[in-house]
């Protein structure tokens, strides 16, 4: 267990479970136990290691995998639904773990890492491979030297994301290995047996995990932490230098690990086969096989794929004949229904389930023509509850005042993207991570310069780093008049708190290398850069058309610490005077879930309010009070 | 035969501190136990939801419409949204406390009345008590979580001792007592 050898444990009052972390966990060797009770100590050094059992979010399971595998380095961008796998593995002080800028440095560094020999992870979302898809595509060719195991998280139905790309289509473009858990036991045990594929066939290997399977907790077994083979860095420059002469010799090799990783398939411990009726057979994987055992429980064959790529073409065929009839479920696209297809096999698939969103229990009964229970819904239509800007969020002062001035706005990827909602209804376009920066060039020269004096680009400090410093690099090369807002709130917000560049900390909280945005703006060559306080609406209004108005391009560099940062001291909750409220709505304008309107007046929820004053700056009437 | 007990409420609420008391009371009874939650945009303020599901085995990880065996609702609005998860005479314990959303909030639409009464003029068994006041005289707002798993507790034959460690287990030393208390008060 590593560094849990000297873990601190605490007995509650059932015998068989001891606390650490948090988590519940049953001992397995009861007579270590006894001695240590026996001591009598209310705090116990426990000097073995126990197999424990425990629940734990697949993201957390997974990021233990890594921890027993023995994997060393970790670097990764965070994402939903895969962040918790980085922030659980820097738990670990075995392993080094940081938060990379974007996901393509993170997979560049895990490559650099297996390269010189250490097991190796990086972690990102769907979309986050996009980014990183160009180093993955050639490691495969280069091969890995020790295990590389890269997670991408998917988001059907998109709780999360801006859209629902099937990751498996990277893994059969690139000819990776790609394994699919279905929970939090298998997501542990995938990443143990990936660090062996990936050294064993030369391969990066994929994970891939899905919101539900990410985000549910279930029962894990934990085991103690291996060493893994040594495999120190040789020079190889025919191996390693991928231009055209080598890569022509390293394509060869490609092919022929996917031949025999195609053998492997059929009898690898990732897919198995669970025979039951054999009227109806069900190949599938991940969350949906969940949905299928609990719909159809031994009332089907079931072939469990835990590796979706490639596909154990001889296993599927010997299963498909065993069976009536032959149904694959799989979310989104039709993968391993159009493969077995192509092996000549005629099965049921997306001509009854759906391509979009993800699917469930329920929906696996309609659709298959299984019975739904029954269910009552009220009748009247209810008030909706999107997510909205918390109480004091920075980025409603400087919303409010781009609304105001009717200027176009180009967004970006993180909270601030709830600039779109009402009533702000302040960004009209949202495409990608750093796309905010690059596209306002473009619409800048698509107008000649008629667009610049209203239109800015908002994007947040991580973003900026992530994707937005190239963007800004094209506008100070090719020139466009353009006005770049930087939403600095120095924290990853919508992901759940993660450091960057800009904040001065490292994943651990210890303190980092900053970069200064300013410095780094100018050094670009921008001369116009402007730091703001969006409490201030004042300024903002005047600083905002100001820029907008000058002929040369500009950064704005809006700063306030997000409003849910532990060091952030909140002021008292502010108060509306009913005597003086004419109930004109000015306040309501911001979208602050702090203010309502009750009988006719501005209300406070004092719960809510951080006191960030904002309202009060709107209220003619002198009605909202600081106390 | 699994059981379902869905979590619904507003981001902020403290619905997972809930989520996580229960899993971990129901694995050292000795179920097999599923947690599932939605991290991300819906902690905003949003409408979240959390499904604790156990048994013997647990396959799903979600609870899908007609299944919950108990919906726990940190609010009343949204305890009628997720209305159509409940299972033919399951039961709703629900916090009467009234969070306007958004829509109401910039005066789109009204925060729906008499909730209570038309769920269960839809056959719904809705226990509904104030669990704000009880957890403020429990001595803090941020209580309520516990004062639900107070009322919660009332329908599951698990001894009080059981719940109490398990909250000792999942809550900060320091807040034990004041938790203890809200537990108690929920539960009476």
């Amino acid at each position: 267990m590593g560094n849990r050898k000297k873990a601190c444990v605490e007995i509650l009052a059932n015998e068989e479970v001891i606390r650490y972390n948090n988590y519940v966990c049953y001992y397995v060797e009861k007579d270590i136990f006894s001695e240590q009770r026996q001591s009598g100590q209310a705090c116990y050094e426990i000097e073995r290691s126990y197999e424990m059992k425990q629940l734990m979010l697949g993201n957390q399971a997974l990021a233990r995998g890594l921890f027993e595998a023995g994997c060393s380095v970790v670097s990764s961008y965070p994402g939903t639904p895969s962040t918790e796998v980085t922030e659980e593995a820097a738990k670990y002080d075995e392993i080094y773990c940081e938060w990379a800028p974007n996901e393509k440095v993170a997979m560049e560094v895990a490559f650099g890492a297996a390269l010189a020999g250490k097991r190796s992870f990086c972690g990102m979302k769907h979309v986050g491979l996009n980014v990183a898809a160009d180093p993955l595509f050639t490691c495969a060719y280069t091969g890995v030297n020790a295990g590389m195991v890269i997670c991408v998280a998917d988001d059907p139905g998109m709780h999360s994301s801006q859209n629902e790309q099937d990751s498996r289509h990277y893994a059969i473009a690139a000819k990776v290995p790609m394994l699919e858990p279905a929970d939090s036991m298998e997501a542990k045990e995938f990443a143990k047996l990936a660090y062996e594929l990936s050294e064993e066939y030369d391969t990066p290997v994929i994970i891939k995990m899905c919101t539900r399977v990410a985000h549910s907790q279930s029962v894990v077994e934990t085991g103690e932490r291996i060493t893994p083979p040594e495999k120190p860095y040789e020079k190889n420059i025919a191996k390693y230098v991928m231009m055209p002469g080598n890569a022509i010799r390293r394509h060869p090799f490609v092919e022929e690990r996917t031949r025999k990783l195609i053998e492997y398939a059929d009898n690898c411990p990732f897919n198995r086969v669970e025979m039951g009726d054999t009227k109806l057979g069900i190949i599938t994987s991940s969350t949906s096989y969940q949905y299928a055992k609990e719909v159809f429980g031994d009332k089907a064959s079931i072939l469990k794929l835990g590796m979706v790529n490639p596909l154990p073409e001889k296993l599927m065929l010997d299963f498909a004949s065993k069976v009536e009839k032959l149904v694959i479920i799989e979310e989104l696209d039709p993968v391993i229904e159009n493969h077995c297809k192509t092996l000549g096999m005629t099965v049921t698939g997306k001509d009854v389930l759906p391509i979009e969103g993800e699917f469930s229990q329920n929906l696996i009964a309609e659709k298959l023509g299984m019975e739904c229970p029954e269910s009552k819904a009220l009748s009247e239509t209810l008030p909706g509850r999107p997510p909205v800007m918390c109480a004091g969020c920075p980025h409603r002062g400087l919303f409010y005042t781009l609304q105001k001035n009717k200027c176009t706005v180009l967004g970006d990827i993180g909270c601030y993207t709830l600039g779109a909602v009402a009533p702000l209804n302040a960004m009209e376009m949202t495409l990608c991570m750093g796309a905010s920066i690059s596209s306002i060039h473009g619409f800048n020269k698509a107008n000649e310069g008629a667009s610049c004096g209203k239109t800015v680009a908002v994007i947040g400090d991580s973003t900026f780093m992530h994707s937005g410093m190239t963007g800004l690099a094209n506008i100070a090369y090719n020139q466009s008049n353009s006005t770049v807002i930087i939403l600095d709130n120095s924290i990853t917000g919508m992901t759940g708190h993660q450091q960057n560049p800009t904040t001065g900390y490292n994943i651990k909280g210890d303190p980092a290398g900053k970069i200064d945005l300013e410095a780094l703006c100018r050094a670009m060559g921008f001369t116009r850069v402007t730091v703001i306080d969006p409490y201030d609406l004042d300024a903002c209004d005047r600083v905002i058309k100001e820029e907008l108005s000058v002929d040369e391009p500009s950064v704005i560099i809006s700063r306030r610490p997000c409003a849910l940062l532990k060091y952030v001291k909140h002021e008292k909750p502010l108060t509306c005077d009913a005597s003086k409220c004419v109930g004109c709505k000015s306040c309501m304008k911001l979208g602050c879930p702090a203010i309502s309107m009750k009988d006719g007046k501005a209300s406070v929820d004092t719960t809510l309010c951080v006191g960030c004053g904002v309202c009060k700056q709107l209220c003619k009437f002198d009605a909202l009070q600081s106390q | 035969m699994t059981k379902n007990i869905m979590i619904v409420g507003v981001g902020g609420q403290g619905s997972l501190l809930a989520s996580k008391l229960l899993g971990h009371l129901l694995l050292t009874e000795g179920y097999d136990v599923k947690v599932s939650e939605v991290h991300g945009m819906s902690q905003r303020g949003g409408s979240v939801v959390t499904y604790v599901r156990f048994g013997e085995k647990v396959y799903s990880p979600i609870i899908d419409k007609g299944e919950a065996d108990f919906i726990v609702s940190f609010e009343k609005l949204e305890a009628a949204r997720y209305l159509a998860y409940l299972k033919k005479d399951g039961k709703i314990v629900v916090n009467t406390q009234e969070i306007d959303p958004m829509p109401v909030i910039t005066g789109a639409m009204e925060y729906p009345k008499d909730l209570v009464s038309k769920m269960e003029a839809l056959g719904a068994q809705v226990d509904a008590l104030d669990c704000l006041s009880l957890a403020e005289e429990a001595g803090s707002a941020k209580a309520v979580n516990i004062v639900l798993m107070g009322r919660l507790s009332k329908y599951f034959d698990i001894p009080v001792e059981k719940w109490q460690a398990a909250i000792e287990a999942c809550v900060p030393a320091k807040f034990a007592e004041l938790n203890h208390k809200a537990f108690l008060l929920g539960r009476q």
